[in-house]
């Protein structure tokens, strides 16, 4: 199961077009619209969780652009809980930008957030299962 | 006649600690106190060393006593928020393993599984005061006819429960790499292909053993901080195993020593014991554990000041050698160069990655420094010592 947060761009002229039906009927998806507007100069702004296999999700994502929808992925960050974190370093094996590094030499396991990549590698591999994907997007939701 | 210049019983040790006059140093204050006065004055000097270390260590456990139901029940089966524990103890104790994973759980089914909840987390959400689903199961007898249980337990509500860990604080351990071509997932962490990393797990000259090598001090009695409380030190460890080979300072290039501790999980804190999840392996527990070693003479004061770029590891392929018992290293890093970020290996940069928390253990290490300089603390003798042999 596939599942990603996706922010839809609909220009004026494709709002009527019932293309977020089509995913489901076409490619098997299911969607979770968080938020939908339309904007005063009528391009429309969407917010949807789609679920499904990812091959079809691809297709779906191609679809969605071949109407001349634009897609984004909302976008995530990584975060740590302090609390969680014990500083063992298991983390810094996977990071492949250097985000999480031991700082020496207090042996300290250092979180850089601009270097991340937002690979998720961390999350899996965190013994205390400390590292969590946030959307940044919270306001969209409000 | 002793052999050595400077002579302190453990009683006289704990009679400085109960004056307040006692001197405590951490495991890596001690190295350039020896280096500067010689360990004769830093024997005169110095009472206690404190060492430690924060890992995951399997081979952990707890000893639990949930209390009677009515009707009375002879628990033959038990689960702890669905993750089985052993019962064929008596009718209601259970030992619940660090490593066991919850019932549901799809293990290696999903490779590599998360192995998000296990016994290693019932502990410590025991620990953390949190209520943990008991559901027993018995085959009901003329005494306890009762079939099955279920209810809430709390560590508070509980009569005992006793963290018993058959080996600890491993001797040195192996530096772990992986020779195949892809990644593997192993109890030392996630190691990439061609030896892409080098993992460790160990907290260097702050380990306990590495202080003393030749168990002179630690034994059956020895109190220790484990998990946030007191403990001891109850029995050589599983696999202890003294005879490994050793470099000129006595240190063991092999896993060698091991210590069997014990303690009341009521005295515990949630920061020092840790449920942890190994990506594609399973559950452990992070144990964190500091050892007191006493100064008696002027041999312990050299023994204290060992330093990483005396301890050497042993680097061993997990990609085919380990899964497939074949006995063997690619020579040795020293734990100095392991801590530095990098090892040269077949002429190439490897990156290292730690298992153990050194920060952590140094935390620890002050802690019991602060608890013994506190009169808080005082050194058990043992009734005898780890083998030797």
């Amino acid at each position: 199961m596939y599942s990603k947060l996706l922010i839809l761009h609909f220009p004026g002229r494709e709002v009527e077009k019932p293309v977020v039906c089509h995913l489901t009927k076409y490619y098997d998806l299911t969607f979770n619209i968080l938020k939908a507007t339309i904007l005063p100069r009528k391009e429309g702004i969407m917010v949807l969780e789609l679920s499904g296999s990812k091959k079809n999700f691809k297709k779906a994502v191609q679809y969605l652009k071949d109407q001349g929808v634009i897609v984004k992925n909302a976008s995530q960050e990584i975060t740590r809980d302090e609390d969680k974190c014990i500083h063992c370093g298991a983390c810094t094996a996977v990071c492949p930008t250097g985000a999480l590094a031991i700082s020496r030499p207090d042996m300290y396991v250092r979180f850089d957030k601009t270097k991340c990549s937002v690979c998720e590698l961390c999350i899996a591999t965190c013994l205390t299962r400390a590292m969590k994907a946030e959307p940044t997007t919270e306001t969209l939701f409000e | 006649m002793s052999k050595f210049k400077v002579n302190k019983t453990y009683k006289e040790i704990n009679d400085k600690i109960r004056s307040g006059e006692v001197v405590v140093v951490t495991a890596d204050e001690i190295v350039d106190i020896v280096k500067e006065k010689g360990p004769v004055k830093a024997a005169e000097t110095v009472d206690v060393v404190t060492t430690a270390t924060f890992a995951p260590m399997c081979s952990s456990g707890a000893f639990i006593n949930f209390g009677q139901s009515v009707p009375t029940i002879r628990a033959s089966q038990v689960w702890l928020n669905n993750v089985p524990a052993y019962a064929g103890l008596a009718a209601v104790d259970c030992y619940i393993g660090a490593t066991e994973a919850c019932l549901e759980d799809p293990l290696n089914k999903v490779w590599p599984g998360e192995f998000n909840y296990g016994g290693g987390h019932v502990i410590h959400d025991l620990i953390a005061g949190k209520a943990v689903h008991l559901k027993a199961a018995g085959y009901g007898t003329s005494c306890y006819p009762n079939r099955g249980i279920e209810k809430d337990i709390r560590l508070s509500d509980l009569r005992q429960a006793t963290l018993c860990n058959p080996r600890n604080g491993y001797q040195n351990y192996n530096c772990a790499v992986n020779f195949s071509n892809k990644t593997i997932y192993t109890y030392m962490g996630t190691l990439k292909p061609k030896v892409g990393n080098a993992n460790y797990s160990t907290s260097g000259q702050l380990s306990p053993l590495f202080n003393d090598p030749y168990y002179k001090t630690i034994g059956l009695g020895t109190r220790i901080f484990l998990g946030g409380g007191e403990g001891y030190v109850t029995w050589h460890g599983t696999q202890h195993n003294p005879s490994a080979e050793r470099n000129e300072k006595g240190i063991p290039k092999t896993p060698a020593g091991t210590m069997w501790v014990m303690g009341d999980l009521k005295q515990m804190k949630p920061e020092w014991i840790v449920g942890v999840s190994l990506r594609g392996y399973g559950i452990s527990l992070a144990v964190g554990m500091g050892v007191p070693i006493p100064i008696l003479n002027e041999e312990m004061a050299q023994f204290t000041a060992v330093t990483d770029k005396d301890i050497e590891v042993q680097i061993v392929d997990y990609g085919n050698d380990y899964p497939n018992g074949i006995n063997k290293n690619y020579g040795f890093a020293t734990y100095d160069e392991l801590k530095s970020g990098a090892i040269v290996f077949n002429g190439k940069d490897v990156p290292t990655v730690p298992l153990s928390s050194v920060a952590k253990a140094r935390e620890i290490a002050e802690i019991l420094k602060d608890w013994i300089q506190s009169q808080k603390f005082l050194l058990g003798e043992p009734q005898f010592t780890l083998p030797t042999k």
